[in-house]
């Protein structure tokens, strides 16, 4: 049981900074349906709507008039794609340093969350070197290449934490019985990881998502670009700005991506720290 | 697991153990391969372009030695960069672990309505960075800011005129008064651009934190809780004595996590300011994008990034110490 007191203290902590730090989403939302005429009055209080608003006309003109739908499109081509390399690369990966590999195991697994920490801000001049090198420029193809190297090492760790906390003795049971490795790997362990692989495809999904520097570095032309430069690059041009369609350019992907982040938060806590930090 | 795999009889061990080793490999070789092909392969390839002078047009270059780390050193640019890009991460690194530890706490207990409050911290985390900076660049607008909407107008009209740019104009802080005609251009002054770049870094990388956090949290064994309970311990003492050391650990690992994500980051700044005004708030990442794409010294650009690296290993090292310890407690 908890006191008052502290039940206070709790929402004296949480409520503001709740306000703080969801405050910007806010202001996104409410932006995205404002009017012209309401947005750049100065005069009345922006909290709310005013003159004209809310509308939806911003949204139809992002649809209709930029290429915004040419980017989600691209951003989910090439999410799919480097989801489904680093499942393949990870998902066998993640299980041998589990079960398998012993005592090394543990070290390989730490060294390859270690890549992990290597930023693409270091890597991205070699590779933009190298993409140009074998003419790749201004292709989705680039990023479907060089994505993985940090999808597959977050990966791996992430599906070795959850198959630690799957018991040893299940499948223990499931060989005695004369099932083979891959049997067992088939019908006993994927069917009960699935929701740590789920976790797995969301966050790395999230961070084809949060890429900034290589979709910068290998994409100029505005046909090929994803939606974390494209919005930026090209709907933010010198002084002309477009803050209602900008808004809602940057609300559409958040919302989906924050309800799944709070659904699979508990599982990316238990593949995260089950790995080593436990 | 080890314990496990040697609890085995001996007889069938050998022929199951030469079986594992070679699954194991034919499991984990792909990823490994991969992983030194598009990790270690750049690295390298990274350190080899830094000591060439390469440019993006011809792609080839000559050796030059250490010319360019010495180049790069020597530009007025470049320190403050550097400088910079420990200023950053040192302060908003410091606003991140205070709140994150004050938020899981107050987050550990089951009041109604957790959820929500949740959700709502957890938001800056769940956006993409190069889209929730984007809505930023809107708040801190230098004609229709909304933080400066807030500070000059009258905020109870009526009898109680109320200005919050007032209050503000109370507090020592390391820029002048504000004039409520001319109101702060967050994104045009050098100084409020820092704070600016340091508000962004450290409200994306609070939920992070959290999370990590929580996991600590959670892993205090219960027994302990509840022997400090019997013990009569309790509130600010109870947080210094018992849940603090047991956090610590943990916390160290969220803050090398968020070292590396504010050091290395390039997206916040360069949407929020480009680096500028005047090159006031260029990182180690932003410059060395400027100078190895924008101006096309892939070289020069290289060995810029690469003043990155001594960071990169005392964090690793540091990583791999405090996962054991706390692996070990």
């Amino acid at each position: 049981m908890i006191t008052l007191r502290e039940k206070l203290t709790s929402y004296a902590v949480l409520g503001p900074f709740a306000i703080v730090l969801a405050f910007p989403f806010y202001w996104m939302l409410w932006t995205s349906f404002k009017s012209d005429i309401d947005l750049y009055n100065v005069n009345d209080v922006p909290f709310g709507f005013g003159k004209g608003s809310p509308t939806t006309r911003n949204y139809g003109f992002l649809f209709h008039h930029t290429e915004y739908l040419t980017w989600v499109r691209n951003t989910v081509l090439v999410g799919v794609v480097v989801v489904v390399i680093t499942l393949a690369l990870a998902l066998p990966a993640g299980y041998a340093l589990a079960r398998l590999a012993g005592r090394w195991g543990q070290s390989l697994g730490v060294g390859i969350f270690l890549t992990y920490l290597v930023p693409p801000t270091l890597l991205f001049l070699p590779m933009s070197w190298v993409i140009a090198h074998i003419g790749l420029q201004d292709r989705l193809l680039s990023l479907i290449l060089v994505f993985p190297s940090f999808t597959v090492p977050f990966a791996t760790w992430l599906l070795m934490g959850f198959f630690k906390t799957i018991p040893a003795e299940l499948e223990d049971a499931a060989l005695v019985d004369g099932a083979s490795r891959l049997q067992t790997l088939l019908r006993v362990v994927f069917p009960i990881s699935v929701p740590g692989i789920l976790t797995a495809v969301i966050f790395s999904f999230s961070l084809v998502l949060n890429d900034f520097v290589y979709a910068l570095a290998f994409i100029t032309t505005s046909h090929s670009k994803t939606i974390s430069t494209g919005v930026f690059t090209e709907l933010i041009r010198g002084d002309v700005f477009f803050w209602q369609g900008l808004m809602a350019a940057t609300l559409i992907p958040t919302i989906p991506l924050a309800l799944l982040y709070n659904v699979f938060l508990n599982r990316f806590i238990a593949g995260f720290t089950g790995g080593a930090f436990r | 697991m080890v314990a496990v795999a040697e609890a085995r009889p001996r007889g069938r061990g050998r022929e199951l153990i030469e079986g594992r080793a070679f699954l194991a490999s034919v499991l984990i070789g792909p990823a490994v391969v991969f992983i030194l092909a598009l990790v270690g392969g750049p690295l390298v390839l990274s350190i080899y372009l830094s000591l060439t002078n390469a440019t993006g047009g011809a792609l080839g270059g000559h050796w030059v030695g250490l010319h360019n780390f010495t180049d790069a050193w020597s530009d007025p640019n470049f320190r403050r960069s550097l400088r910079n890009t420990l200023l950053f991460t040192i302060v908003s690194q410091a606003i991140v672990l205070v709140c994150a530890g004050l938020i899981a706490h107050a987050l550990t207990r089951p009041v109604r309505g957790r959820w929500i409050l949740r959700l709502l911290i957890l938001l800056p985390w769940a956006a993409p960075v190069p889209l929730s900076t984007i809505g930023w660049l809107w708040i801190y607008d230098s004609l229709f800011s909304v933080v400066n909407w807030t500070l000059v107008h009258d905020l109870f009209p009526g009898h109680h005129a109320f200005y919050l740019y007032k209050v503000v104009n109370w507090l020592p802080l390391p820029f002048g008064d504000i004039q409520p005609f001319n109101p702060p251009q967050w994104l045009g002054n050098s100084t409020l651009a820092l704070a600016a770049v340091i508000s962004v870094h450290a409200w994306r990388l609070i939920p992070f934190a959290v999370v990590i956090f929580l996991a600590g949290l959670a892993s205090i064994p219960a027994e302990v809780e509840d022997a400090a309970k019997i013990d009569g311990a309790r509130g600010f003492r109870k947080f210094l004595h018992v849940t603090l050391p047991l956090q610590l650990p943990i916390a160290t690992v969220a803050l090398l996590f968020g070292i590396v994500f504010t050091a290395t980051d390039l997206t916040v700044v360069y949407i929020l300011t480009g680096g500028g005004p005047f090159n006031s708030t260029q990182m180690l990442t932003t410059w060395a994008y400027t100078t190895g794409i924008r101006s096309g010294s892939l070289g020069e650009g290289a060995a810029i990034s690469l003043y990155l690296l001594p960071l990169l290993v005392v964090v690793a090292v540091l990583m791999l110490r405090f996962a054991r310890r706390v692996e070990v407690s």
